[in-house]
C-alpha cells in the first residue's frame, strides 16, 4: 500500500464513521424532529470540539463510533468532556466499545476535573451481548460505578432526548441534573410492553415514564424542553452557574441590575395577612440580577421554588417557600426536591438563599403514613451538613419544624434576616392557645369559652412579631425593608464566602431517606 | 366518562369558584382550600365545563378528593 493508499483509506474510514448510521433508523430519527448526534454537538461547542476519542471504534464491523460519540470541547470558554448517544447506531445501544469509551470519558472527566454531559439517546444496554457485559467486573455497571465516584467532584448533566430504559435510566438517575425533551424522552425500568406481559398493565410510552410524567410526578427530571436545541442550551446555561470542579469558585458573570418593575413593587408584594397566598417569584424578581433566575423542578412540588440565579454577577442557589402552591407548607416531595438541591449548590460552591415563608410540614395521617418525617428529615439534614455561605431571609411566616427546615437561626446560617412582614413563631396563636389552655378551656363554661380564647389568642400573638421575636432577641442579624435586601445580600455574601468551609470529618453521615 | 377535579391536599373547603354549568380554563380557581392555616386555591389542571360540584362549603376533604366533575 502507498502512502497516498493509506491516507485514502484512514479518510474514508474517518468519514464513514462521522457519518454514523445510515437508512430506515436515520431516517425515523430526522422525521421525529430529532437532530442528530453531531448536530448535537455543532450547538453544544463554541466552535466545534478539541479532540475525539475512539471514533473508529467499532469501524471493522460497520458500527460507527460502536453507537457512542465521546469528545471534550469548549462551551462559553470551558472546558465539558461530553458522552453522546448515537442513535442511528444499533439504537444508541452499549456494546462492549460503547461501554469502553464511556467510561474512559468518565475517568478523563474526574482525572482533569472538568463537567461531563451526557446526551442520552439510547436504547440501553445491548441485550444480546449480556454474557459478556452484564456480570463481570469491566460491565455495564461501570458507567453507573463511576458516576457514584464522580459525584460532588465534577458536576454531570443530563440531557434526554430519547429513550433511556431500564438499568440506562439510572444514568439521568445518577446525575446533577437532568434536562428532558417534550414528547421524546421517556425512562422506565420495565417497557410498556414488559409491563403487559407481567403485571397485565397496559399504558403508553409516555404514560409509563415521559418526559412530563418525570417532570411533573416523578422528580427525575429537573427542566422540560421543547426540542433538541432547547436542551442544550439549557445545559449550558446551567453550566455557566457551576464552577468546573469542587475545589474552584462558582465563576462570577457580568453583573446587571434586576427587572425594574419588580424593584418597584418590592416592597409590597408581600402580603400583610399571613393566610393570603402570593408567588414568591415576585420576591425574586426583585432580587436578583434580571434574567439570571434558572429554576430547577419548576413543575414539581411547585410549593416550593428552587433555582440557580445571580446576585451582583455572582451565582447563588434560592430556596424559597412559595406560598400560591399548596400554602407553601412542606411535603415528602417538597422536601426531596429542595434538600437534593441544597446538595447541589453546596457540593459546587454555590451559596444558599433561603426565603421562607412556611407555615410548617403537613400535618395528618395521610403524610404521616407516607414518612413525612423520614423525607422532612432529609432537608433538615442537607441544611444543617450544608457549608458554603448561607443566608435565611424571614419573608413572612416562620413557624415550628418549617422555620429549621429552611435554615432558621438554630441551623447556624452565616446571617438570619428579617422583612418586617416576618412572623416568626414555634405555632400560630390558634394552635398555641388550644395547646396551652386546653383543659382551662374546657374547663370553663361553655358561654365564656370564646372570650377566653380570643383574648390569650391576642396576647399570644403580640409576642409573634419581629421586633419582639427576632431584632431584640438578636436571634435575626437585622430587620430591613425587602428594597434594601439585594444590596446587603451581596456585601454578606462577599463577606461570607471569605470563610471556610466547615467540612466535617468522617467517612459519611448516615443520611435519612 | 366524566373527569374530575381533585383538593390538592387536606384541608376544608372555605370557598366555592364555580357552580354547575360553569366553563373554566386550565389554571383558573375551583375552590379555595383553609389549610394549615392558609387559604389555598385549588387551580384546575384542565379546561371544560363544571357537570356536578361535589361538595359543599365546609366540607373536610382530603388529599385527591374530588370536587367537581367535567367534562
Amino acid at each position: 500500500m502507498t502512502h497516498e493508499e493509506g491516507l485514502a483509506k484512514l479518510e474514508a474510514k474517518r468519514q464513514s464513521a462521522l457519518a454514523g448510521g445510515q437508512g430506515k433508523v436515520r431516517d425515523k430519527h430526522i422525521e421525529a424532529g430529532k437532530l442528530l448526534v453531531r448536530q448535537r454537538l455543532e450547538i453544544l461547542f463554541d466552535d466545534g470540539f478539541d479532540f475525539e476519542d475512539g471514533l473508529l471504534a467499532g469501524s471493522e464491523r460497520d458500527l460507527p463510533g460502536d453507537g457512542i460519540v465521546t469528545v471534550i470541547g469548549k462551551v462559553n470558554g470551558r472546558d465539558v468532556a461530553v458522552v453522546a448517544n448515537d442513535m442511528t447506531v444499533k439504537a444508541g445501544t452499549w456494546g462492549p466499545q460503547a461501554l469502553l469509551k464511556f467510561n474512559r470519558m468518565q475517568e478523563l472527566a474526574l482525572e482533569t476535573g472538568i463537567p461531563l454531559l451526557y446526551l442520552v439517546d439510547s436504547a440501553g444496554a445491548r441485550i444480546d451481548q449480556q454474557k459478556e457485559l452484564f456480570l463481570g467486573r469491566n460491565g455495564w455497571g461501570n458507567i453507573w460505578y463511576n458516576q457514584v465516584q464522580i459525584s460532588g467532584r465534577v458536576p454531570q448533566v443530563c440531557v434526554l432526548f430519547g429513550p433511556s430504559p431500564a438499568g440506562a435510566a439510572y444514568v439521568p438517575g445518577l446525575c446533577d441534573l437532568v434536562i428532558m425533551v417534550d414528547k421524546q424522552a421517556s425512562a422506565y425500568l420495565g417497557s410498556p410492553r414488559m409491563a403487559k406481559m407481567t403485571i397485565f398493565e397496559d399504558v403508553t410510552e409516555e404514560q409509563m415514564g415521559g418526559a412530563r410524567l418525570h417532570c411533573m410526578f416523578s422528580g427525575l427530571g429537573d427542566v422540560l424542553v421543547k426540542n433538541d436545541a432547547e436542551g442544550i442550551e439549557k445545559a449550558k446555561q446551567f453550566l455557566s452557574y457551576l464552577p468546573l470542579n469542587w475545589t474552584e469558585n462558582a465563576p462570577s458573570a457580568q453583573a446587571t441590575e434586576p427587572n425594574a418593575e419588580a424593584v418597584g413593587k418590592i416592597d409590597t408584594v408581600v402580603p400583610i395577612n399571613q393566610n393570603v397566598p402570593y408567588d414568591v417569584h415576585q420576591l425574586i424578581d426583585g432580587l436578583i440580577d434580571e434574567g439570571s433566575f434558572f429554576e430547577v423542578k419548576e413543575l414539581y412540588a411547585k410549593e416550593m421554588t428552587v433555582g440557580m440565579a445571580r446576585l451582583g454577577g455572582q451565582p447563588v442557589g434560592i430556596v424559597a417557600n412559595n406560598s400560591k402552591h399548596k400554602g407553601g407548607v412542606i411535603f415528602s416531595d417538597t422536601s426531596d426536591k429542595a434538600a437534593r438541591f441544597i446538595w447541589l449548590c453546596n457540593a459546587y460552591n454555590v451559596p444558599l438563599l433561603f426565603l421562607q415563608d412556611v407555615s410548617g410540614y403537613m400535618i395528618g395521617s395521610s403524610v404521616e403514613k407516607s414518612g413525612i418525617i423520614r423525607h422532612g428529615a432529609k432537608l433538615l439534614s442537607a441544611v444543617c451538613e450544608s457549608s458554603v455561605p448561607r443566608i435565611c431571609v424571614l419573608v413572612r411566616k416562620a413557624y415550628g419544624g418549617g422555620y429549621l427546615a429552611m435554615s432558621g437561626a438554630p441551623t447556624h446560617p452565616d446571617a438570619m434576616l428579617a422583612l418586617p412582614t416576618a412572623l416568626p413563631a414555634l405555632v400560630g396563636p390558634e394552635a398555641a392557645v388550644n395547646a396551652i389552655h386546653y383543659n382551662r378551656i374546657m374547663e370553663l363554661p361553655e358561654e365564656e369559652r370564646a372570650d377566653f380564647v380570643k383574648q390569650k389568642r391576642d396576647e399570644f400573638a403580640k409576642d409573634i412579631d419581629v421586633y419582639r421575636a427576632a431584632a431584640d432577641s438578636f436571634a435575626a442579624e437585622d430587620v430591613l425593608p425587602a428594597s434594601r435586601l439585594r444590596d446587603d445580600l451581596i456585601k454578606r455574601f462577599r463577606i461570607y464566602s471569605r470563610r471556610d468551609a466547615k467540612v466535617i470529618n468522617r467517612r459519611s453521615a448516615v443520611h435519612p431517606v | 366518562m366524566a373527569k374530575f377535579i381533585s383538593s390538592t391536599m387536606a384541608g376544608t373547603i372555605w370557598k366555592l369558584e364555580l357552580k354547575e354549568g360553569d366553563t373554566f380554563d386550565l389554571g383558573d380557581k375551583v375552590a379555595i382550600l383553609e389549610s394549615m392555616k392558609m387559604e389555598i386555591p385549588v387551580e384546575a389542571d384542565d379546561s371544560g365545563t363544571v357537570l356536578k360540584v361535589l361538595v359543599q362549603e365546609g366540607d373536610v376533604v382530603d388529599e385527591g378528593t374530588h370536587l367537581i366533575s367535567f367534562s
